[in-house]
């Protein structure tokens, strides 16, 4: 029964063409940060009339560039896109009168959400394995080639960042009971995470944190974030068991 | 089969349900009859699981709604009213692959059933068309299908022929009529004339309490009062209030041409109405004696209890 709701869910992903704007948008992203690292000091030297003396102050591109953009590039795009085409995943089946056809048949609640989360990460899954290859090739051929190994983590680390977002998306679009409603729960608890992110301490636990463990496991640091990691962990398995519990209870 | 006692529903200040009782025969077709609003949808909805009673039991195939450790749906087949589906999916891949699956009905089987019931429902040339190019007739009919898959023992058909057109409700009444005995039938309608040809039993509903639960005939026989039709030659100006406030008459309706009288009293009725109409001077083309309908009934009942509060 969960591989049909799975099933079901990859298939609208395809046919709805959210799959084909994933994979294309991270797709740019990885193919865009190399060559933006690469090419905007290029660009700026060109600008006319520049000072000798500004144009000596602008750095050389290096692979720390690159792997900033790509990291700058991908929580900017892959948090609007996860939010986007995640919020709507339950609130819209619920307005369309989708939910009840589908809660008329002997399924778990719990099992349709789960499902819609597990069909969502693994697109963003795979749609961040296209914008690394991309970002991997592109910075081999105009910086050096990455670490494969540290690269792969730094990944994973930023499947996992998304994937907080994601769940914040899919929490909202459960608790609502119309799009709009889901769209300004999903936004509200951005806005709440990144200013949590921005307090000292409690920084330590939010999602920002595995973007700098990813940067630094890449240029060769040896910070890691493990409170960052399990908070997160959590924070996504609390919202995922709350959104299972509401959906059990809700009248649809 | 289905047993509901005292359901009680109350969605924040509104009294959906007041108190609700029926009971359904196995292999009998239920007809659950009820003006707007008066409860039909949500005690499909609560039968369905889509909602929690506030109050009462209900069960289906001695399985009680809501209770931890028993799902009917299982065994249970669901027509919501104005079925809804993945507009992106074929009417094929919503029988076959996912809602057959959903009923655990292995692939071949699936394939099979699904086949079948768009042979049935009339869609087998549409069955590869995306279902968001479907008529809301067609969408009835793939919800009809969808309820069918598992070979439930039990359907809930809320409004099944509503959106149909003449010969598309005939075919699927004559569905219905074929499932008469196999599975039992609960079907929600406004068309008392659908009614009166398929159900066995019909439960009149009014302000979320059940008015009246019997058989069809027995119905007709011990609660429809006398009908007197009168046709007139000039039309009807100024009938109502002739003939209202008569005392043999009960209720009074007025097209262009005709009045339709429930009387108490059809010996009494037609020498008093006669006498009014020649006291008038009215010419009148027809006056008859009619057989009540179901509708008849209907309104007599409802119209009654709504006079009483």
């Amino acid at each position: 029964m969960f591989r049909t709701l799975i099933s079901k869910e990859f298939l609208e992903q395809r046919r709805t063409s959210k799959v084909l704007v994933m994979f294309i948008v991270f797709f740019v992203v990885g193919l865009i940060s190399p060559l933006l690292a690469k090419y905007t000091p290029v660009l700026l030297r060109m600008v006319p009339d520049l000072p000798a003396d500004f144009a000596a102050l602008i750095p050389e591109p290096t692979l720390t560039d690159a792997i900033g953009q790509y990291l700058k590039n991908a929580n900017q795009f892959g948090i609007l896109l996860v939010l986007v085409l995640t919020m709507g995943l339950v609130a819209q089946e619920k307005e369309r009168g989708t939910a009840a056809m589908l809660l008329i048949k002997p399924i778990r609640r719990s099992s349709v959400v789960l499902a819609k989360w597990a069909a969502s990460m693994g697109v963003l899954l795979a749609s961040l394995v296209i914008a690394a290859t991309a970002c991997y090739i592109y910075t081999a051929l105009l910086f050096e080639p990455l670490p494969v190994g540290e690269f792969a983590l730094l990944n994973v680390l930023l499947w996992a960042y998304l994937s907080v977002y994601l769940t914040v998306a899919l929490l909202a679009s459960t608790l609502a009971r119309s799009q709009t409603m889901a769209a300004a729960g999903a936004f509200g608890g951005l806005v709440i995470l990144l200013i949590l992110g921005a307090i000292p301490r409690v920084n330590d636990f939010m999602p920002g944190k595995l973007l700098e463990w990813g940067a630094q496991v890449v240029l060769g640091g040896d910070k890691s974030y493990w409170s960052a990691l399990i908070a997160c962990t959590a924070l996504v398995g609390l919202m995922l068991a709350v959104a299972c519990l509401r959906f059990e209870r809700e009248e649809i | 089969m289905i047993r509901i006692e005292n359901l009680v529903k109350h969605y924040g200040e509104v009294l959906a349900l007041d108190g609700l009782s029926l009971n359904v025969e196995p292999g009998v077709v239920y007809g659950f009859l009820g003006p707007n609003g008066a409860g039909k949808t949500t005690t499909m909805r609560i039968l369905s699981g889509l909602a929690r009673p506030t109050q009462g039991r209900a069960w289906i195939l001695d399985q009680e709604i809501g209770q931890v450790g028993t799902d009917v749906r299982k065994l249970i087949g669901v027509l919501p009213e104005e079925p809804a589906f993945y507009t992106w999916m074929t009417a094929r891949e919503y029988l076959r692959d996912f809602t057959a699956p959903l009923y655990g009905i292995e692939k071949s089987e699936a394939s099979r059933r699904a086949e079948e019931l768009l042979e049935t429902v009339g869609l087998a040339e549409a069955g590869k068309r995306r279902i968001g190019g479907f008529s809301r007739g067609m969408r009835q009919r793939l919800g009809l299908a969808q309820a069918l898959v598992h070979r439930p023992k039990v359907l809930l058909l809320d409004e099944p022929v509503s959106a149909l057109d003449p010969s598309g409700r005939k075919e699927v009444l004559d569905l219905i009529e074929t499932l008469r005995g196999e599975i039992t039938i609960l079907l929600s309608t406004h068309i008392l004339a659908d009614v009166e040809r398929v159900c066995d039993v019909v439960g009149i509903i009014n302000q979320g309490k059940m008015i009246i639960q019997a058989h069809r005939d027995e119905l007709l026989a011990g609660y429809a009062l006398p009908i007197i039709e009168v046709e007139g030659n000039n039309g009807t100006a100024g009938w109502v209030e002739l003939f209202e406030h008569l005392p043999c008459v009960e209720n009074i309706q007025v097209t262009n041409a005709t009045a339709r009288m429930l009387v108490k009293d059809v010996i009494s009725a037609q020498k008093e109405l006669l006498k009014t109409i020649v006291n008038s001077g009215i010419a009148v083309r027809r006056f008859e004696i009619v057989r009540p309908s179901l509708e008849d009934v209907f309104l007599q009942l409802t119209h009654r209890e709504t006079k009483s509060d």
